[in-house]
């Protein structure tokens, strides 16, 4: 059992950081419709979905023949993350538009949205299983379709027995950045200020002129960029995608954004990496079936210590 | 032809429908066909349809006295479905038969139902061990279950590597979940030590399980599952490095295996089935398969089209007979003896096939190639 | 359904065919509410009568010409039914988001699949001990967790469901993934044997429903159903009040639990084989949609949702491939005209309108026209 454990750290360690900073790039949107709407915006997944679908479709039209390297490399990571990022973000102001407005129009209560939420996500994965796939990628089969791989395997460098890999820093580097980015975007700019105040008080922010139906939808927009983004880098990394493949990840990130404190953009990222890194560390022993039941256990425990996760609630309040 | 095609008529005018006697000397007897036709793992099941559906309409070709009407059952591989679904095909459109069901899962839902209501049932395609042990009467299947495709393909895997050290994985399906305790359990009876992990289905990301293999460095992999895990799992061992001979059981045989690993990492990949697969460099009577199976399929044989085709075979030599009840058919189902597309058709009586081969096939250039019955295959490279 | 001819009746007024509905249906629960106890009694009858009749084949034809109706009627139909009022009870009545329902139906089934195939138990002390261990399990769920706010109780609920349902798939023990076939049928009663005939079933799921029904109606109008309501409305006022909130939140987990269980029993003798992909999560996200979609907090709409929910999907087989595309579809819709549901429970409504129902509104609530819902949630 120790040995097992000596020898796998290393190795799943990396492998918790590479998934829990997809976990993290996804468990954004949800925090920050959170923040903003008290709402469990159980659609997400499927905006993560979509980007790895934007990215699929980009990278084929590409047609990579052999992994890229340097600037052309750079070029084409760029170009996939802002394709995904802007289809996934124009796909979840368009929900926001269709499945939750006008239930906020009626005030409806947020076991409605919650419903039309699941609709909405049930309408999506079969709309990409039955129609989109098809379209979209000249294959029939509703099962998978796999992506070019463009990115090179290439060990950099080793810690210990643990070998890292070129698209494995990539992911962890990306995602870091993108989310820094945010941060401050949220902290900085107007916009930002806007989502703060409406998180915190939105009668309030509708006295002090914030447009509060604007700043939703930019809300929605930028945590759907996020989902594109992981989205993205989620071809890159397992080149694989399917109609149901937001389900899992999704319930994942938003284990992880509640577990870091939801509301909270650090705490979605801390959450998430707390999350890749648990699940892993835990499979060695119990086996890898078990990692969703452990995900779920630590989230318990954690909730009964910390009744409002890792970091707290609220977008507003960890800004300082 | 002209006279044949009046009687027809004629008895579609009596209304005999269902079951029932029509007008002139011509009847038609029901046989439905259960599986997931249009879910998610509808791949290994339209091909065995389509291999009943020819057999049947080669035989109503020639103008018999009795003819077969196929009707579909689409269970989706549910067990819930497939319940509601046999209700109404034994009491509204009353089928004297059943192909199918394609899946385990199902087969046990209904199976006890088929029982109680006496009519037979033959699976091309469902390999769970335990169906045959529940004393069912009526229940036939023309596949081998995965209690010998597991230690076969295992004692293959000994022959061809000669393994210490074995790793066995899965996914926390039923299938998956079984194939892989057979393979285990034989590997261990060998006197090879063996490693185990097992991953959620839906989880895309195996780093840990490929931690562990790193980690206990085997001269052998076994895994028990789907093409669409195999797929992944395949290429995230590659990519880290394991370069491990990389063997699997007849849910992976598809080419959506290599689609999903990759060419590269998937060359050489073993993969084992009792299903026979012919490709289109066979000779002899499988030849003439091979040309009507695409001539009326539109399509090459797949996996289980020649089981679904001997499936149907089996009844269509009952009704031949004369035999057009439940029971008749069943009874004769149990002296039935032919050389089948796939294999000599043939049963035990508790409704496993006498004949349980196993093939195995291996991928070469991107492609599934069968190396031919696993006692006597050998690998290449 | 009851519900197209009240819309005939009524002539559309400027608020369009939902408003009909509303309209239609506030009149005859005006009618309901100064109906004599006679008259109520008549109604009741005549609704059992009708459940009685219900699985002739000439309905049958009409209602699920794809597969057989009796079987439709006693899953998904009779069991979602049975499913939903043990939710409501949960949300309807307490306003506890439970996202992991399926777990309670899944220990009602493992326990008389388990103690049955295993121990060779009474079908009946089976499905009884599998409504305890829901009840059990209920508790253990709901004692450390019960204490989170709303939002945070929906992941962690649903965190218990896939852990009950992931833990079944790799335990051996109770048959892993390959379930466990050869459930022993219940015994006869009566005379009457429960075999292949889904008949017996389905009466027996309707004798399971009016009971859980009574159980339910009884519960709402006692001490434990007002305490609820305060709950729902203001946990904190509630408990200044004297309201033990924490056991009566229990105590509904519990009580909903149970329903839960029974259900599972029941589903488990008609189905003959269980395995854990019986209990998924899309289940507990069906049961609650079903449950918001009739209207929560009140019975005869959690019903019609049920029933709606259960029959679509079967009577539009022909769509085959696309049912769950267009179900996903009508959820949206749904929600977007009537938030409140087909049959709104009349005090709900009212608590929607002064911005305190239970699950609270959305945060960024702007005042319009057709709300007068203020931001209560939000500013918490």
């Amino acid at each position: 059992m120790l040995d097992d454990f000596v020898n796998q750290f290393l190795p799943s360690t990396v492998g918790g950081l590479v998934i829990g900073s997809i976990y993290a790039l996804i468990a954004l949107g949800y925090t920050m419709v959170y923040g903003v709407l008290r709402l469990i915006n159980f659609a997400h997944s499927e905006i993560f979905m979509i980007g790895t679908f934007a990215s699929l479709v980009t990278l084929l039209a590409i047609a990579p023949t052999a992994p890229f390297t340097g600037f052309a490399l750079v070029g084409v990571l760029l170009l996939l993350m802002l394709v995904s990022a802007l289809v996934s973000g124009a796909s979840a102001v368009a929900l926001e538009a269709v499945a939750y407005r006008p239930l906020r129009k009626r005030g409806a209560t947020r076991l409605a949205a919650l419903i039309s939420a699941i609709g909405a996500s049930l309408f999506l994965q079969e709309l990409f299983g039955l129609v989109v796939i098809e379209w979209l990628i000249d294959k029939p089969g509703r099962n998978q379709a796999s992506a070019p791989r463009f990115v090179a395997r290439d060990t950099l460098f080793e810690i210990g027995n643990a070998s890292v890999r070129l698209d494995q820093v990539i992911v962890v580097v990306a995602a870091i950045l993108v989310m820094v980015g945010l941060d401050r975007v949220v902290n900085k700019t107007r916009i930002g200020r806007g989502i703060r105040a409406t998180a915190q008080d939105p009668e309030a922010a509708v006295l002090m002129g914030v447009s509060i139906d604007n700043i939703v939808r930019v809300t929605f927009l930028l945590g759907g960029a996020m989902a594109g983004v992981a989205g993205s880098l989620y071809i890159m990394e397992i080149e694989n995608t399917g109609y149901l493949i937001g389900f899992v990840l999704g319930i994942k990130a938003f284990t992880a954004a509640v577990l870091g404190g939801i509301g909270n953009l650090r705490g979605a990222l801390m959450g998430g990496i707390v999350l890749g890194l648990i699940e892993n560390w835990g499979a060695i022993f119990l086996g890898s079936e078990w990692k969703d039941v452990i995900a779920f256990t630590v989230l318990v425990v954690v909730l009964m210590f910390r009744p409002t996760g890792i970091l707290g609630e609220s977008l507003q309040k960890a800004r300082a | 032809m002209l006279a044949a095609a009046t009687s027809l008529v004629l008895a579609a005018c009596a209304g005999g429908g269902g079951g029932g006697t029509g007008g002139g000397d011509v009847t038609t007897v029901k046989i439905g066909f259960m599986g997931d036709l249009t879910g998610e793992n509808s791949a290994i099941v339209i091909p065995p349809y389509n291999g009943a559906k020819m057999a049947i309409d080669e035989y109503n070709a020639t103008n018999p006295k009795v003819k077969i009407q196929l009707e579909k059952y689409d269970s989706q591989g549910k067990p819930e479905q497939a319940t509601s679904l046999i209700a109404k095909a034994i009491t509204s459109d009353k089928i004297v038969a059943l192909i199918g069901p394609a899946f385990s899962g199902e087969s046990k839902a209904i199976g006890g139902t088929l029982d109680e209501s006496k009519i037979p049932s033959i699976s091309p395609s469902a390999t769970n061990p335990g169906l045959a042990k529940n004393g069912w009467k009526y229940w036939h299947r023309v596949v081998a279950n995965d209690d010998d495709q597991g230690p076969r393909v295992a004692e293959f895997l000994l022959t061809a590597k000669a393994p210490k050290k074995a790793f066995v994985l899965s996914d926390d399906q039923e299938y998956s979940v079984g194939i892989a305790e057979a393979v285990t359990k034989t590997f261990k009876d060998k006197g090879v030590e063996v490693e185990t992990d097992k991953f959620a289905k839906d989880a895309s990301d195996y780093s840990s399980t490929v931690t562990k293999v790193k980690s206990a460095n085997p001269d052998v992999i076994f895994f028990g599952g789907y093409y669409a895990q195999g797929g992944r799992l395949l290429k995230q061992l590659r990519d880290n490095d394991v370069k491990t001979t990389f063997a699997s059981g007849d849910g992976s045989l598809d080419a959506q295996l290599v689609t999903g690993a990759g060419a590269a990492a998937a060359e050489n990949a073993v993969l084992a089935c009792p299903c026979n697969i012919p490709s289109a460099d066979v000779t002899g009577t499988l030849k003439t398969f091979f040309d009507n199976y695409k001539k009326s399929a539109g399509a090459d044989p797949a996996i289980y089209s020649t089981e679904g085709y001997d499936a149907a075979t089996a009844y269509i030599k009952a009704i031949q007979a004369g035999k057009t009840t439940s029971e008749d058919i069943n009874n004769f189902l149990s002296t039935v003896n032919f050389e089948g597309a796939s294999k000599p058709i043939k049963f035990k009586s508790n409704g496993e096939p006498e004949n349980a081969s196993i093939f195995v096939y291996q991928v070469k250039g991107g492609v599934l190639k069968l190396l031919g019955p696993s006692a006597t295959a050998k690998l290449e490279g | 359904m009851k519900g197209d001819g009240v819309t005939r009746e009524e002539s559309p007024t400027k608020r369009g065919g939902f408003a009909a509905v509303g309209h239609g249906i506030d009149r005859m629960r005006d009618w309901w509410e100064n109906a004599k106890v006679w008259q109520r009694y008549l109604i009741y009858i005549a609704l059992v009568v009708g459940a009685l009749i219900l699985p002739a084949p000439a309905i049958g034809t009409f209602m699920s010409p794809g597969s057989d109706w009796t079987t439709v009627l006693v899953y998904p139909i009779g069991t979602y039914i049975l499913l939903a009022v043990g939710l409501n009870v949960v949300v309807g009545q307490a306003g506890l988001l439970d996202l992991g329902f399926v777990a309670f139906f899944a220990i009602g089934g493992y326990s008389v699949a388990y103690y049955g195939t295993q121990f060779g138990w009474n079908y009946w002390a089976t499905v009884a001990f599998g409504i305890i261990l829901a009840a059990v399990s209920g508790v253990i769920l709901g004692a450390p967790t019960l204490r989170l706010r709303g939002d945070y109780l929906a992941i962690v609920t649903l965190g218990f469901g896939e852990i009950v349902r992931i833990t079944a798939n790799n335990t051996d023990e109770i048959g892993g993934a390959r379930g466990i076939p050869g459930i022993p049928h219940p015994p006869p009663i009566f005379g009457t044997k429960f075999l292949i005939d889904p008949a017996p079933y389905y009466y027996l799921i309707v004798a399971a429903i009016v009971l859980v029904i009574i159980f339910s109606v009884r519960l709402q109008k006692s001490r434990v159903g007002r305490a609820w309501a305060a709950i729902r409305e203001d946990e904190d006022a509630a408990e200044l009040m004297g309201v033990p909130t924490f056991k009566f939140k229990l105590l509904a987990f519990a009580i909903g639990a149970m329903i839960g269980g029974l259900a599972g029993g029941i589903y488990a003798g008609k189905a003959v084989f269980i395995d854990p992909n019986t209990f998924p999560f899309i289940l507990s996200a069906t049961i609650l949609a079903a449950v918001v979609l009739g209207g929560s907090g009140n019975l005869p709409g959690v019903i019609l949702g049920a029933f709606l929910i259960g029959w679509l999907p079967e009577r539009f087989r022909d769509f085959a491939d696309y049912r769950i595309l267009i179900f996903g579809g009508v959820l949206v819709l749904m929600m977007a005209l009537r938030p409140e549901g087909l049959l709104p429970s009349r005090r709900r409504k009212a608590e929607l309108h002064e911005g305190t129902g239970g699950m609270g509104t959305m945060g960024a609530e702007v005042p319009g026209p057709d709300t007068d819902v203020s931001t209560t949630e939000a500013a918490k």
